[in-house]
């Protein structure tokens, strides 16, 4: 494959490849519909590369603890699974958290809640953003809409995660593990950072121990008080989002992954019909990009949340905008993907509403 | 006397296996509490010569604060 | 008087510090064990060793060698994560009955049938220690403990589990053995036990387990001399002491 070579590859692959470029040494996981043909593709591609690990897990459970362990020693690490799965992985995701070790963890979110079914859907946002686990901490989420995006997102979360030593969540749904699109893969990394922190035998030197467990109120203070001042580096430098016809918008649809796409379909739509509707994007759902929201809302009379859910980060968008202009939800849970015109139809009404509302 | 053991009494328990274990019955539980207020094992001085530091208390000992020592042939 | 030479000292690698076990606890005796085989084999500066939640979850502060917590019952799963990254160390997980037979099982099973290059040390005081008491897979039948104030019934909660036995049908599994640390012969046996298991690793064979009877006198209620009869007398009776499977290795 030539470099800058376009490839027609379908989502799942798009995102297992771009790990394995980016230095993902071990792969953990367990089927689960949407997301098989991720664990599928890593067993048959991390067989053809040098020194990486492929390993069925026996649980959701087994592989966040053996992702846990794989990090502790210094690997990039992985593992993927959709929302029920996830859900199991919360402790471990909470130990991660805790304890600082770097993973990249995907989950392929499908209706829910309970076992759901198996389309598309947003229903984990806030399992994803709000820890999902136990404890105070975050993970970095981030959703991409296209799959070059996911490419470049799956690549650069291994990054993001050794650089602050946290877990990072990338989020895509049923929808785009199966889409096919044509994709500038990222180029193999070379240079990994060395982890002067793993847990690798002693060597030599004194032995040290790494742990989540601190007895002492004031060193567990302490420590949150620590993960926090990360949390608010990260807020500060790694925020993205991406704006659509929002200059003079006066309503603004906000939406993030599939919903996006949606969206931004609906929004040209209306623009041709000479509506003042915009989109933004969010693509990192933690940091959720505020400043940006709220400089690009500046003409809005209302902000209009799109979820495949009931309404999960309508609530981050209302904290955001903090009463600056009124923030309405149209959300679709159970895996109902609505399309382009149909959702057109929809803003159109909720457009004229609030024109109507404006003159009387 | 051809052995010897030395008891580390701030780090002793007060469990009773080695004088449970010492065939001479020559540990005993001492009157004084130590620091972390266990009454600690401690050798019987008044059988000092019975000691053949067979090391059996040290093997039992849980906190492995038993020395033994053994006179060199 | 003759000079004297020192035949029997702490080890090396058991860290010179109060610990806080109980008096007469098993996990005193087996850390020193640890230490004493870590030691002679000279694996000290590779050995990473998984902790469990349990009495012993402070281990890292008692034996001298790199150490990851894990959570309760995954440290199978933690230990092959990083074997499998690290195959040139010595990676061994150390485990109680709450942590290995009870929520961690699934992850024993797996790692044990995959034969993964790991040791696990099972502490089996037939209670759930750290917690105050409760009733443990291992519980024997008629033992009283805080959930089973009339006596473990198996009507209702099972016979106790004999987890070398429930292993020993995995062809991963390469050696399990059962010992004791209730008496001086026991120990011993414990600590070739323990030796073959690393060896069983270092050999790179397959899954390792030696399960180790241990006493609990604070929640057995019982003094230490009378918790180390209790094991020689009832707990042995139903969990045998002795390697329960070894497999054959192939003639190179």
């Amino acid at each position: 494959m030539k470099r800058n070579e376009k490839v027609l590859l379908r989502g799942s692959e798009v995102i297992g490849e771009a790990a394995l470029r980016a230095g993902c040494r071990c792969y953990f996981g367990y089927p689960i519909t949407p997301q098989n043909e991720l664990p599928e593709y890593m067993s048959r591609r991390m067989a053809e590369l040098d020194d990486r690990m492929f390993l069925q897990s026996e649980s959701e459970l087994a592989a966040i603890n053996m992702v846990y362990g794989a990090s502790a020693s210094g690997a990039r690490v992985m593992t993927s699974s959709s929302s029920p799965g996830v859900s199991l992985m919360q402790e471990g995701i909470s130990y991660l958290a805790a304890c600082e070790f770097p993973a990249v963890i995907v989950n392929i979110i499908r209706g829910g809640p309970g076992l759901g079914n198996i389309a598309p859907a947003q229903s984990d946002y806030f399992q994803a953003t709000r820890g999902g686990g136990h404890g105070d901490y975050r993970c970095i989420v981030l959703a991409p809409a296209y799959l070059q995006e996911a490419a470049d997102l799956t690549y650069r979360a291994f990054d993001l995660a050794d650089e602050y030593r946290i877990p990072v969540i990338v989020i895509g749904d049923g929808m785009m593990g199966q889409m096919m699109e044509p994709v500038v893969l990222p180029p193999f990394r070379k240079d990994l950072p060395t982890k002067e922190w793993a847990i690798t035998g002693a060597g030599k030197g004194p032995s040290r121990f790494i742990r989540s467990l601190l007895l002492d109120v004031h060193v567990e203070e302490e420590h949150n008080w620590k993960l926090y001042r990360k949390y608010q580096r990260i807020e500060r430098k790694e925020t993205r989002s991406e704006s659509y016809a929002t200059e003079d918008a006066e309503m603004i649809v906000v939406a993030y992954g599939t919903a996006a796409r949606i969206a931004r379909g609906a929004v040209t739509r209306l623009r041709d019909k000479g509506m003042k509707v915009g989109l933004f994007r969010p693509i990192t759902l933690w940091p959720f990009p505020t400043k940006a929201l709220v400089q690009g809302a500046e003409s809005a009379k209302k902000l209009l949340v799109f979820e495949l859910s009931m309404g999960q980060m309508v609530e981050d968008v209302k904290l955001a905008m903090n009463g600056k202009a009124p923030v309405d939800l149209y959300g679709r849970p159970g895996g109902v993907v609505v399309t382009p015109v149909e959702l057109s139809r929809i803003l159109s009404r909720r457009y004229n509403a609030m024109q109507h509302e404006a003159q009387t | 006397m051809r052995g010897k053991i030395r008891i580390k009494k701030e780090l002793c328990k007060g469990c009773g296996l080695c004088i449970e274990t010492c065939p001479k019955g020559s540990i005993v539980i001492s009157k004084k509490i130590n620091e972390k207020s266990y009454f600690p094992a401690e050798f019987d001085k008044k059988q000092k010569d019975e000691c053949t530091g067979c090391g059996l208390c040290a093997l039992i000992c849980p906190e492995a604060i038993i020395e033994v020592y053994r006179e060199k042939k | 008087m003759k000079e004297m030479k020192k035949v029997i000292g702490r080890p090396k690698y058991l860290k010179e510090v109060p610990n806080h076990y109980c008096p007469g606890c098993g996990h005193s005796t087996v850390h020193r064990l640890l230490a004493e085989v870590i030691e002679e084999l000279k694996i000290r500066d590779r050995t990473i060793c998984i902790p469990p939640c349990g009495c012993a979850v402070l281990a890292y502060y008692y034996i001298d060698v790199d150490m990851v917590e894990a959570a309760h019952g995954r440290g199978t799963a933690v230990a092959t994560g990083m074997k499998r990254c690290l195959p040139d160390r010595v990676v061994f997980t150390y485990q109680g009955d709450g942590d290995l037979a009870a929520i961690g099982t699934a992850e024993l099973i797996h790692a044990a049938n995959r034969g993964e290059s790991i040791t696990t040390i099972f502490i089996n005081n037939g209670v759930y220690g750290m917690t105050g008491g409760q009733m443990a897979p291992t519980t024997m039948v008629g033992q009283r403990t805080t959930t089973t104030p009339q006596g473990r019934n198996s009507a209702c909660d099972g016979p106790p589990l004999k987890m070398c036995e429930f292993l020993s049908s995995l062809e991963g599994a390469a050696y399990l053995a059962r010992s004791s640390v209730h008496s001086v012969k026991q120990i011993q046996q414990t600590k070739r036990y323990i030796r073959e298991s690393f060896q069983v690793q270092l050999n790179d064979e397959g899954f390792s387990m030696v399960e180790i009877l241990s006493m609990c006198p604070s929640n057995w209620k019982l003094s230490a001399v009378d918790s180390c009869r209790y094991i020689e007398n009832e707990m042995t009776q139903h969990f045998p002491l002795g390697v329960i499977k070894q497999r054959e290795t192939e003639p190179s």
